[in-house]
């Protein structure tokens, strides 16, 4: 059975892993392994340069946003093109939830870039691909954060800290 | 520093910009350092530490751990915040566990049993946390726990649309897992596959994931998911963007959902079912159609979208395979995406083509781009665009423009990049074999190969120029011209120089007569590179000088004089040494007879299927994966060691021993099989494993144990088996009185009919008798036959009873037949009772070629150029007994990344394709 993603990393044109999503069960040493061939395979290729590859027995689909490559591993017979506008509705939502996102915003925001793979891409799988619903999805996460930080500055008040 | 959002946590902002701003990798270290033991110290001392507290050192945890250091506490804490009733804690929880806790077997249970509150939680934010969680790390256990309540999520009426979602997909990652431990009840296939008409599109798109699972394990149970799939495919299809609101991507409707179903439809034939099957074209068509049309943005992500579903319907058009007019649209399209701007669409549509190329109604289509396509090779400025090229080139070609092509690679080989020269010195080995008209031919391409890349030309290739040349007498002087002519090069490569010197060791006298190339010169000649080269290439050079020796008696004392030069007689190399030593030795005291035998030319060896094309799948490593699945853990690591017995002889005894093997042992040509007792033992396939004995071979040891030996060899023709049985005494005493029966009982009586010689009464110690006899089967049967046999040994009397391993197997006769027959023959036998299928795990490595053979040993073909799918396996066969004829079709399709396979047997008649399956679902 095919896992449609196997793993997507996001990382610095300077190599710097800023997200790792595992689909797969792989140990910590191949992931660091994997992780450091693909950056210097990927951080190798010219710009003019098709956005897939092959590599080992999987398909690396990439694209550069910015300062950011965002790097999906899927299967051989997967298809490379919807592949490619996974990444950029993932780009757009993390665009639109942290408007105009850079990559100071996922190094700070680091879970929330995880919450938001979540709700759109679950088990290598599309999940959801609605950019409203799942934008709102997080955002309905933010309302239940701000209450309950609201709860806890009204009891530290009620206990004369705040 | 950023905003946070929602201003959670400033202690972890803070931190990150601490980190941030360290100057040198120390800084950065010693920051860390001191963050750990600050935290290691709340955690120990501060049993009041709050949740959120508690939520924010776990996040700090999971920031370090995510810059790549190691974090070896906080565990407890993190699921204690599992339990926890803010949302925000929990969640913070549960992405730790998510990331850092994959397969950790430590708290194991405790985290299910906070899964498993949250999933029975009302809160359906607690409950969709929680099925995320097992969807990222789901396991057996989970699969076990869960196999109920999660189900029971999917199918449920008040089920909100978004717990559905994460239901489906957390199923499928159970699913995965562990197939065998997640049980679905199969009242609820019905209401799984009507997920796919649920009118919430993220529901359906999340559900036809989980679909296409479950059919690949079990198609018949879900084969009401084609009509739904293709009614769901052709609303969208035919329907405006403006029809799907958020769901319209760039103008294109619903792109995931199109592609998931027609992924979906990938799993079974084209519709049996007319009007379901015209719908399918149709829509196939539309899409085909929608590829002409002007494109709605300039946006790439609109011509992106549109094209993803566009080569994904192209992917079930290859699959379906029998409508000619779509499989030449389709092939014209890519044609015209071969001269597209985007590299992308080039590389798609060249790797597209590779499959078109396949099929017999394109085949031709698809000839036309050749030219593009060596333009293409050419051109391209990124190498794996033109490593796609190689590969259509290489599917493309056949025997009228075999020339072309490989004329073409070999000239892109010269400037080639280096990280495919290899695969395309094995691609261009292969065609010009394959396609040889003209074994002069083959043989220039092979040397010219070996001239422009010798460092690319493994042993394998040398080593299949040798075999065809030993095997085809008619090119053998033409051989000794050429090669001798490449070794005068004044650059020349070993590889080259190792071809020449066993092809002139053998051959070298057909070209003796011609003044240029006396045996002096040849030797002359040969002996200029000796220096030159490894010790390896010096063993077989010295080699042929010894087959010299016998051909040209007149450069003898040449040889003689180079034998016994110190830098070979007492080279520092063993192996150089002892064969100066002995050849010297052998060429003074041997007289010319004996030596005119010894040093014979090579027999042919015999036909396997090249181990080029073994290499060609070798060449691509895999992705190690630590498997979810246990059955076979090191299939990815030892396809290497088991291919090396699938290399002829050849390759691996002239590792050890040079290339002119028969020098010294004349019998490990491995070829000179006999029935005697000894070789019985060891078994001549020894890759065939089978705890079945006799299924897959025609020999066996049926029987041992301490005193006896007892195999088999058998020969059917037709609807009978001529057999022969050997019984080894293995004792020190004699056997007296011994007899031994074959006995069918019950149905067996009127399915076989046995005819066995008598077999002797003694058998003397240390030897063995044979019996010889034939089975015929009447009709066909399942139970085996009793075999009992009773002897005195030491005067004490001795029974032994087992079952006698004949199966149905045994009568099968191959048959061949192109794709179309078989698939026509597949059709004709669609009535439930013909067919039967099973999912089984693997229990040996998944390597093709010992698949191969093991279907072949069944008795049955193992058809390639079938299955569009190249991994897969297609055959065919007659079972004959003296009564009928039963055809017999099967298909057997691995799945590596389960390590699964399903078998599919076709019988025409009822319960054998059953009994079949039953025959082979543990042999894999």
């Amino acid at each position: 059975m095919v896992v449609i993603i196997q793993f997507i990393l996001l990382f610095s044109r300077q190599g710097k892993l800023r997200l790792q999503k595992w689909y797969t069960s792989q140990t910590e040493k191949s992931k660091k392994k994997i992780t450091r061939e693909l950056v210097a395979t990927v951080l190798a290729r010219k710009p003019k340069m098709s956005s897939f590859l092959e590599w080992k027995d999987l398909k690396i689909v990439y694209k550069r946003y910015a300062s950011l490559y965002f790097c999906c591993a899927i299967e051989q017979d997967d298809n490379e093109l919807l592949t490619l506008e996974t990444i950029h509705r993932y780009v757009e939502l993390l665009d639109k939830y942290f408007g105009s996102v850079c990559e100071l915003d996922i190094i700070f925001n680091f879970e929330k870039a995880y919450f938001i793979f979540d709700e759109f891409i679950l088990g290598g799988e599309i999940q959801e691909t609605s950019k409203k619903s799942v934008l709102k999805a997080i955002n309905d996460q933010d309302v239940i954060q701000e209450e309950e930080l609201e709860e806890k500055r009204s009891v530290l008040e009620d206990l004369g800290l705040a | 520093m950023p905003t946070m959002r929602g201003d959670a946590m400033r202690g972890l902002a803070v931190f990150i910009s601490d980190i941030r701003n360290c100057k040198s990798r120390e800084a950065e270290l010693r920051r860390i350092n001191k963050e750990l033991t600050n935290i290691r110290q709340r955690f120990r001392a501060d049993k009041t530490l709050d949740g959120y507290q508690k939520k924010k050192y776990v996040c700090k945890l999971l920031f370090i751990f995510l810059l790549g250091h190691d974090i070896d506490f906080g565990y407890m804490e993190a699921v204690n915040l599992l339990s926890s009733n803010k949302y925000t804690e929990k969640q913070i929880g549960y992405l730790f566990i998510s990331v850092i806790m994959n397969s950790s077997t430590e708290m194991k249970q405790l985290i299910i049993q906070n899964i498993r509150n949250d999933l029975q939680s009302r809160n359906p934010i607690f409950i969709n946390l929680a099925l995320q969680c097992v969807a990222n790390i789901g396991d057996r256990e989970m699969a076990v726990a869960f196999t109920n309540d999660i189900p029971r999520l999917l199918i449920s009426g008040d089920t909100l649309d978004a717990v559905k979602q994460s239901a489906a997909l957390c199923l499928l990652r159970l699913h995965r897992t562990s197939p065998d431990s997640l049980q679905l009840n199969t009242e609820w296939t019905a209401r799984i596959i009507h997920l796919l008409n649920d009118q919430h599109l993220g529901v359906a798109t999340a559900a036809v994931s989980l679909i296409d699972a479950l059919v690949k394990r079990s198609p018949d149970e879900y084969k009401g998911c084609i009509n739904l799939a293709v009614s769901r495919l052709s609303r969208i299809v035919t329907s405006s963007y403006t029809d799907f609101q958020d769901y319209t991507y760039y103008f294109v409707p619903a792109p995931w959902l199109c592609v998931k179903l027609l992924r979906l439809l990938q799993n079974y034939p084209p519709p049996d079912d007319p009007s379901i099957r015209s719908r399918l074209n149709e829509c196939l068509d539309t899409i085909l159609n929608k590829a002409q049309e002007p494109l709605k943005s300039k946006k790439v992500q609109h011509s992106n979208a549109r094209n993803a579903v566009l080569f994904e319907a192209i992917n079930l058009i290859i699959h379906m395979d029998c409508e000619s007019s779509l499989l030449v649209r389709a092939c014209n399209q890519l044609g015209q995406f071969l001269q597209n701007r985007e590299t992308n669409l080039r590389y798609l549509a060249l790797e597209s083509m590779c499959l078109l190329a396949t099929s017999e109604f394109s085949h031709e289509a698809v000839k036309k781009h050749q030219e593009t396509v060596i333009n293409a090779l050419k051109s391209e400025r990124d190498v794996s665009v033109r490593q796609r090229a190689v590969d259509l080139l290489y599917a493309m070609c056949d025997r009228s423009n075999a020339q072309d092509i490989v004329q073409e690679m070999l000239t892109y080989l010269e400037t080639a990049d280096y990280t495919i020269r290899e695969e395309m010195v094995l691609k261009i080995a292969i065609l010009s074999e394959k396609y040889a008209v003209d074994y002069k031919w083959y043989l220039d391409i092979m040397l010219k190969l070996i001239r422009i890349a010798g460092d690319f030309v493994s042993e394998e290739v040398w080593y299949r120029v040798i075999q065809v040349v030993v095997n085809r007498n008619d090119v053998q002087s033409y051989a000794a011209k050429i090669a001798f002519e490449a070794l005068q090069a004044p650059a020349c490569h070993e590889n080259m120089v190792k071809v020449a010197g066993y092809i002139l060791g053998e051959y070298g006298n057909l070209i003796a007569l011609d003044p240029r190339s006396t045996p002096l010169i040849q030797f002359d000649l040969l002996h200029s590179k000796y220096h030159l080269c490894s010790p390896t290439t010096r063993c077989l050079i010295l080699s042929t000088y010894m087959k010299f020796v016998n051909l040209f008696p007149e450069i003898k004392h040449h040889i003689q004089d180079i034998l016994r030069h110190d830098s070979n007689y007492r080279s520092s190399d063993v192996e150089i040494q002892q064969r100066a030593t002995e050849y010297l030795k052998l060429s003074e005291v041997c007289s010319p007879t004996v030596l005119a035998t010894v040093l014979e030319i090579m027999p042919p060896y015999p036909e396997k299927q090249s181990p080029l094309l073994v290499r060609l799948k070798q060449k691509k490593p895999l992705m190690e994966s630590e498997g979810a699945v246990e059955p076979t853990s090191s299939a990815t690591t030892t396809p290497v060691t088991v291919y090396i017995d699938d290399v002829p002889k050849l390759a691996d005894t002239a590792q050890q021993n040079g290339l002119l093997v028969s020098l010294d042992t004349p019998e490990s040509n491995g070829h000179y099989e006999d029935s005697t007792f000894s070789s019985m033992t060891k078994p001549a396939t020894s890759t065939v494993q089978s705890n079945k004995k006799f299924l897959l071979k025609n020999s066996d040891i049926i029987f041992e144990n301490e005193l006896i030996q007892i195999g088999i060899k058998g020969e059917t023709t037709k609807s009978s088996m001529e057999i022969e049985l050997y019984y080894g005494n293995k004792s020190n005493f004699n056997m007296t009185n011994f007899s031994s029966n074959i006995i069918c009982t019950g149905e067996l009586e009127s399915e076989l009919r046995m005819n066995m010689e008598p077999t002797k009464a003694t058998i003397d110690s240390r030897a063995q008798i044979k019996q010889s006899g034939t089975i015929d089967c009447l009709k066909d049967f399942r139970d085996l036959p009793k075999m009992s046999i009773t002897f005195y040994y030491n005067n004490m009397p001795q029974k032994i009873d087992f079952s006698f391993p004949i199966y149905l197997n045994k009568y099968i006769e191959k048959a061949t037949m192109d794709s179309n027959n078989f698939f026509l023959r597949w059709k004709n036998l669609e009535k439930s009772s013909q067919e039967f299928q099973k999912i089984f795990p693997a229990n040996f490595p998944m390597i093709y070629d010992d698949c191969h053979q093991k279907l072949e040993g069944f008795g049955w073909s193992s058809l390639t150029g079938i299955d569009v799918n190249t991994e897969n396996f297609c055959g065919a066969g007659i079972i004959h007994t003296t009564t009928q004829q039963i055809g017999c079709l099967y298909r057997l399709e691995p799945n590596k990344q389960a390590k699964m396979y399903r078998l599919t047997i076709r019988a025409s008649r009822d319960g054998v394709a059953k009994r079949l399956v039953e025959l082979l679902e543990d042999q894999f």
